[in-house]
C-alpha cells in the first residue's frame, strides 16, 4: 500500500524533497537522496508522523531499522510509538553475540545482523528502511526477525522502486510505502 | 562536563541511563571495553530519557543544525532534531553520501580516515550541534567540528552519551564545549 494514493497532502511536500542523484553509485542508478528531505524539519517531522499514525497503538514493540539510514528513520518512529529499537548491522559492527543473515546482491553477497536477545518470541515488529529496491536487504531482515521467534507485522519505507518488484520478494509481509518512484 | 556536574546531579535517569550500557569485553580487540548503546535502546524509557535531556538543553539554544556522525549518531540526532526544529545532517564515511561533499581527515590509532558532510546542507551562520555515541580521543569529533566551521557554521556544543577517561576533566574539545551524560561502565561481576 502507498500513501501516495491515499494522497495525504503531506505526501507531496516529502517527495520534493528527496533528491535523485544520476550515475550514484554508479553509471546508470538514479540514486535517492534522503539527506535533503532531513534538511526540512517539517517534511522529516511530517515523514515520521505519517508513519507513527499508522502504527501507534497497534500493540508493536520493537522497531529494526536497517544499517545505515534506517537509523535515521527508525528510533523517532520506535519513540513515538512506545518499542524498542534495534539496529540491524553489517557484519562485525554489534559488540555482543549476534545471528547472521546472508543475502544475494547484484553482484556476490552481504550480511546482516542482529544482536542476540534483544528481540523476544512473540514480539510484533516494524522494520523500516529508506528505500526497497529489490528487497533483498529487507528479505533478510524478516529473516532475522522471525528467526528469533518475533512477527513481523509490516516494511516501512520511504521510497519505492516498482520497476524492481521488491514488493513481491518479501514472503507475502506487507510493504508500506510514502512514495513511489517510477 | 558532566550532566551530572551541570545541573542533572542526582537525576535517577542517568543512572538508568548508564545501567542500559552494555559492557563488551574486548570489542573490537583485546583490551577494549566496549560500551554498547544498544541495550539502552532496547529500554524505551532510558532511550526516550535520554533523548529527553538533551532536547531539554538545546531546545531554546537556538540550534539550526544537528550533526550526527555516522553511524550510532544517526540513533540519537535525528530524534533530538525533531524535536528542536533543527535540520539532521549525517556526518559520514567516505563515499556513501552521493552529492558533492567536503572531507575531513582525522587520524586514528593506526592510519587515518575521513568523514564527509554535504555541500549546501549547512548555511554560513547556522548554530550547530554535533551528536555521538560516545568521545574517545576526541578525533572524530573534532573532525565533525572542522567540517561545520568550514563552511560558516558555529559548533555551539559537541554532545555524546558516554565519554571516556580521555576527556573527564576536559570540559572542551577544539575549543567547543563538550556535554557528557555518562561515565563509561565497568564489567558487571552479576549473578
Amino acid at each position: 500500500m502507498s500513501a501516495y494514493r491515499d494522497e495525504d497532502p503531506r505526501i507531496q511536500g516529502i517527495k520534493t524533497k528527496i533528491r535523485v542523484v544520476p550515475n550514484f553509485p554508479k553509471p546508470g542508478i538514479m540514486f535517492q537522496d534522503i539527506t535533503t528531505l532531513l534538511l526540512d524539519p517539517k517534511a522529516f517531522k511530517d515523514t515520521i508522523d505519517l508513519f507513527v499514525e499508522r502504527y501507534k497503538g497497534k500493540n508493536i514493540s520493537v522497531v529494526a531499522g536497517i544499517e545505515a539510514r534506517g537509523f535515521i528513520f527508525g528510533p523517532p518512529i520506535a519513540l513515538a510509538i512506545g518499542a524498542k529499537f534495534v539496529p540491524l548491522r553489517k557484519p562485525r559492527k554489534l559488540p555482543g553475540e549476534v545471528i547472521s543473515e546472508e543475502y544475494i546482491l547484484e553482484y556476490g553477497r552481504d550480511c546482516l545482523e542482529m544482536h542476540v536477545g534483544a528481540v523476544e518470541p512473540g514480539e510484533r515488529a516494524l522494520v523500516v528502511d529508506d528505500l526497497i529496491a529489490t528487497g533483498g536487504t529487507l528479505c533478510a531482515a524478516m529473516n532475522l526477525l522471525e528467526r528469533v521467534g518475533a512477527e513481523v507485522v509490516e516494511c516501512a519505507c520511504l521510497i519505492e522502486l516498482p520497476e524492481l518488484q521488491g514488493r513481491g520478494r518479501l514472503n507475502g509481509k506487507p510493504l508500506y510505502v510514502l512514495v513511489e518512484y517510477q | 562536563m558532566f550532566a551530572a556536574e551541570n545541573g542533572l546531579k542526582g537525576d535517577p535517569r542517568l543512572q538508568a541511563i548508564s545501567q542500559a550500557i552494555r559492557v563488551v569485553p574486548h570489542f573490537p580487540k583485546p583490551g577494549i571495553m566496549f560500551q554498547d548503546i544498544t541495550t539502552l535502546m532496547l529500554d524505551h524509557k532510558a532511550f526516550k530519557d535520554t533523548v529527553d535531556i538533551f532536547v531539554d538543553r538545546y531546545r531554546d539554544m537556538g540550534i539550526s543544525v544537528v550533526a550526527g556522525v555516522e553511524a550510532r549518531g544517526f540513533m540519537f540526532g535525528p530524534s533530538i532534531a525533531l524535536a528542536i526544529g533543527a535540520k539532521f545532517v549525517p556526518l559520514r564515511k567516505p563515499r556513501k553520501l552521493p552529492g558533492e561533499v567536503i572531507s575531513e581527515a582525522y587520524v586514528l590509532e593506526y592510519g587515518t580516515d575521513c568523514l564527509e558532510m554535504h555541500v549546501g546542507a549547512v548555511q554560513p551562520g547556522e548554530r550547530a550541534l554535533v551528536i555521538d555515541d560516545l568521545v574517545a580521543t576526541g578525533g572524530t569529533l573534532s573532525a565533525a567540528i572542522r567540517l561545520l566551521e568550514r563552511v560558516g557554521a558555529e559548533v555551539v556544543e559537541c554532545a555524546c552519551v558516554i565519554g571516556l577517561p580521555e576527556v573527564k576533566g576536559q570540559c572542551r574539545l577544539n575549543g567547543k564545549p563538550l556535554y557528557i551524560l555518562v561515565e563509561p561502565r565497568e564489567i558487571d561481576n552479576c549473578c
